[in-house]
């Protein structure tokens, strides 16, 4: 008898179906790949509850969301990944969930990744957990200088943090209550990984770094180009110098 | 040359208008995105204040016979880009807030039109 060659999805954190679980999906234009990401998800677990912000989109993206069964924030003008994240992670509060993980929706972050990335949360090892593309195998292509900005701020953020950080820009990463309750409160702006990472660990949160892989993005383009990438140092750096003053934000309270 | 106590007046100035800026946006009070070009203003400032054998040798470049007036000039040329950005960003403001507006009346409109069906 032929053995049954399966493409067998990694096993499901123990402990992760008591959680109230939600994927959070930023999305600008992906009505060509949101729909994937979603099914993709739900093919992860099925338990995960999936919200899709749409930060202004001008194509089909909220209604293929909506189409897919997911539920909908549609934002009456972009207001960036920082705001459009941190409605999710408002709706994610209000609601009630133990659990947020970020998933982009132009397809990079793989949902098979997801066992490493909720590992350490659901082990009570860890308060937010980052998919780095640097650490152990998980192979990264990218110009140079996307090289070096990358590097620059994992050495900032490493010296501020007091810990070793490799991938300060990744968006694939996943909070517990206690993370959402403080994104909900307090989320950076613009290009908001980099302080978001200062912030939780300012805040006494424990980071964990897991490897990923990402893939191609599979529609859509990248929002940073020349000029906006020199915005983007500079704007990240003065947050991140700006951050090792400032008080704590506040938190919401956790139980209502 | 500038005289000694321009140059002293203006470093002064500059360096307080830096830690003014990064005060405002540590407590909040003003987002990076907007303390950026502030930020230029003040690193240029201080340079031009600082470097002052540097500020007669643009003086010269662009003819101008006292550099302190090129230190005014180029203040006051910085100013012009802030306004300028402030002005294209309450015009942005100002869509948005039409857009909210229309949207909460819609909204609004149809929240009332379910509660007047509804038994």
């Amino acid at each position: 008898m032929a053995e049954l060659v399966q493409e067998q999805a990694q096993p499901l954190p123990p402990g992760l179906a008591e959680r109230r679980r939600i994927a959070i999906v930023p999305a600008l234009n992906e009505e060509e790949s949101v729909a994937k990401v979603i099914e993709e998800i739900r093919a992860f677990d099925p338990g995960f509850d999936i919200v899709v912000v749409d930060d202004g989109s001008v194509d089909k993206t909220a209604a293929v969301a909506r189409a897919r069964g997911a539920y909908v924030l549609r934002l009456p003008f972009n207001l960036g990944i920082g705001g459009a994240m941190q409605t999710g992670f408002r709706f994610a509060f209000e609601r009630g969930y133990d659990l947020a993980v970020q998933i982009d929706g132009d397809g990079q972050h793989d949902p098979r990744e997801l066992p490493k990335i909720l590992a350490p949360l659901v082990a009570g090892e860890a308060d937010i957990v980052v998919g780095s593309r640097f650490t152990g195998d998980g192979a990264f292509r990218s110009s140079f200088t996307r090289r070096i900005g990358i590097k620059i701020f994992a050495w900032t953020v490493s010296a501020v943090v007091r810990q070793r950080v490799t991938d300060t820009t990744s968006g694939f990463r996943a909070v517990n209550r206690q993370g959402i309750s403080l994104f909900a409160a307090d989320y950076p702006h613009d290009y908001p990984e980099v302080e978001a990472t200062v912030m939780v660990v300012k805040h006494r949160l424990r980071l964990t770094e897991v490897p990923v892989t990402m893939r191609e993005r599979a529609g859509g383009v990248s929002s940073i180009n020349a000029w906006a990438s020199i915005y983007y140092m500079a704007k990240v750096l003065l947050g991140i110098l700006v951050s090792v003053f400032r008080k704590h934000a506040t938190p919401l309270e956790v139980d209502e | 040359m500038t005289p000694l106590k321009v140059s002293i007046a203006g470093v002064i100035a500059s360096i307080a208008l830096l830690v003014l800026i990064f005060e405002l946006v540590r407590s909040r009070r003003l987002r990076e995105r907007y303390a950026l070009l502030w930020l230029l203003t003040g690193v240029v400032m201080l340079v031009l204040s600082a470097w002052r054998q540097g500020l007669n040798t643009i003086a010269g470049w662009a003819g101008v016979d006292t550099p302190v007036a090129l230190l005014f000039a180029v203040a006051g040329l910085f100013v012009i880009l802030v306004l300028l950005h402030y002005s294209t960003v309450i015009s942005k403001l100002a869509d948005q807030n039409t857009l909210l507006a229309q949207r909460l009346a819609l909204l609004q409109q149809e929240v009332e039109e379910r509660s007047s069906t509804e038994p």
